[in-house]
């Protein structure tokens, strides 16, 4: 039986989880805010009602980033 | 789920919308969205020549692609700030990016140009590293776009970063900040048109724009930005974005709208008495501007000539570095 793989960053990590899964599960898992995060299939995004299936290998990738955001004078 | 306006399958939720949408009715509320915000506070007038802040992130990149998307004539700049592999890395990104699609990318570089890098300059000026980075953009990129004859500069900053500032200007009532945080800042002598037409996207949707546009962009995060006070306040907003999605939409455009001009006269007071720096040329309310006096403490050096040397950025093949010489 296969399993559904999901690489992270920062640091860079793959996790394996057994499937199916839906995407909102697999976020609740990793107890990950929903609007802090994309997840990426291939070359696509996939919604958080998608199920992810047994072999299905996804990106959850974090979308906030910080720095110089002191305001221009 | 299914996209809102074809009902074919959907790529990505958006609960401030309450709808999901496929690929191309995205990238079209994407575009739709920067040409609002564009036109709602008249950020570039047509037939302007336009210097996007490239940094090789997504927000960035995306925005230079948006705004070529939407005609606009736009060049990059890329700062390199010396902050090892990162810089290197986001370099890369951002000359990749420019090379694969044929537009102009400038650059400078801090360590070879200014003779220091940004956790020196942090180190040496006693200011936190986002301050010195924020610092030296901020002058690096006024003077260029000025001396190169641009007529804006656009900076990537999305509605995340406008809400954060916001939140943060607000938790200690710093109203001088509070009446210079708008979307356009008009030129003024020293000072070129700058202006954020990204904020009306969210970073998730900036991400997903360059996710679906194809755009590598660099996902690591800056080494010198990590727990910064900034990113604890976009993790609270996103807290109460997930409770109450449109939250952060209604608290920055909120403020443009009905608190924004109620700080101006404070903000206005404090431009006055500007002169021009006695080391650079910059409007300083000072004798020396603060990026001179940065520089000079982190050891470093101003250009002889006075201008900011520029170079054409040399197009790279990511995970494989080329090398040349630069015009």
């Amino acid at each position: 039986m296969g399993v559904v793989k999901v690489l992270l960053r920062n640091p860079r990590r793959e996790l394996e989880f057994e499937g199916p899964m839906r995407v909102h599960a697999l976020l609740d898992r990793l107890q990950l805010n929903r609007e802090s995060v994309l997840v990426i299939k291939g070359d696509t995004l996939v919604t958080s009602d998608e199920l992810l299936e047994d072999a299905d290998s996804v990106e959850v990738r974090a979308v906030i980033s910080g720095g110089a955001f002191e305001v221009s004078s | 789920m299914k996209c809102r306006v074809c009902r074919g399958p959907a790529v990505i939720d958006i609960r401030r919308h309450n709808a999901n949408f496929c690929t191309e009715h995205f990238l079209r509320l994407c575009r739709d969205q920067v040409e609002k915000a564009i036109k709602d506070f008249d950020m570039i007038a047509p037939g302007s020549r336009v210097l996007v802040a490239v940094s090789g992130g997504k927000d960035s990149l995306g925005l230079w692609d948006i705004l070529i998307d939407l005609g606009y004539e736009v060049d990059g700049l890329y700062l390199g700030l010396g902050i090892g592999d990162y810089s290197d890395t986001s370099g890369d990104h951002a000359r990749a990016f420019a090379g694969e699609r044929g537009y102009r990318l400038l650059e400078v570089d801090l360590p070879t140009d200014f003779g220091y890098d940004v956790p020196a300059g942090s180190r040496a000026a006693r200011r936190a590293p986002c301050s010195a980075c924020g610092l030296s953009k901020r002058h690096l990129f006024d003077k260029v776009a000025i001396e190169h004859g641009y007529d804006v500069v656009a900076t990537g900053h999305n509605l995340d970063d406008e809400a954060a500032v916001l939140f943060g200007n607000v938790l200690r009532w710093q109203t001088d900040y509070l009446g210079r945080q708008l979307p356009v800042l008009p030129a003024r002598p020293g000072f070129p048109r700058k202006v954020k037409p990204l904020i009306r996207l969210g970073e998730r949707e900036m991400a997903a724009w360059c996710v679906l546009r194809g755009i590598d962009y660099i996902v690591d995060e800056c080494p010198m930005a990590v727990g910064n006070k900034h990113l604890g306040y976009k993790e609270a907003l996103n807290e109460i974005e997930a409770q109450s999605p449109g939250s952060k939409f209604d608290f920055y455009h909120g403020f443009l709208a009905r608190a924004s001009a109620l700080f101006r006269p404070e903000a206005e007071a404090d431009q006055e008495g500007l002169q021009p720096c006695t080391s650079c040329g910059a409007p300083t309310t000072n004798e020396v501007c603060a990026f001179c006096k940065l520089v000079e403490r982190a050891g470093g050096e101003m250009p002889a000539e006075g201008v900011v040397p520029t170079v054409e950025s040399v197009p790279v093949v990511l995970g494989r570095r080329e090398t040349g010489a630069t015009t």
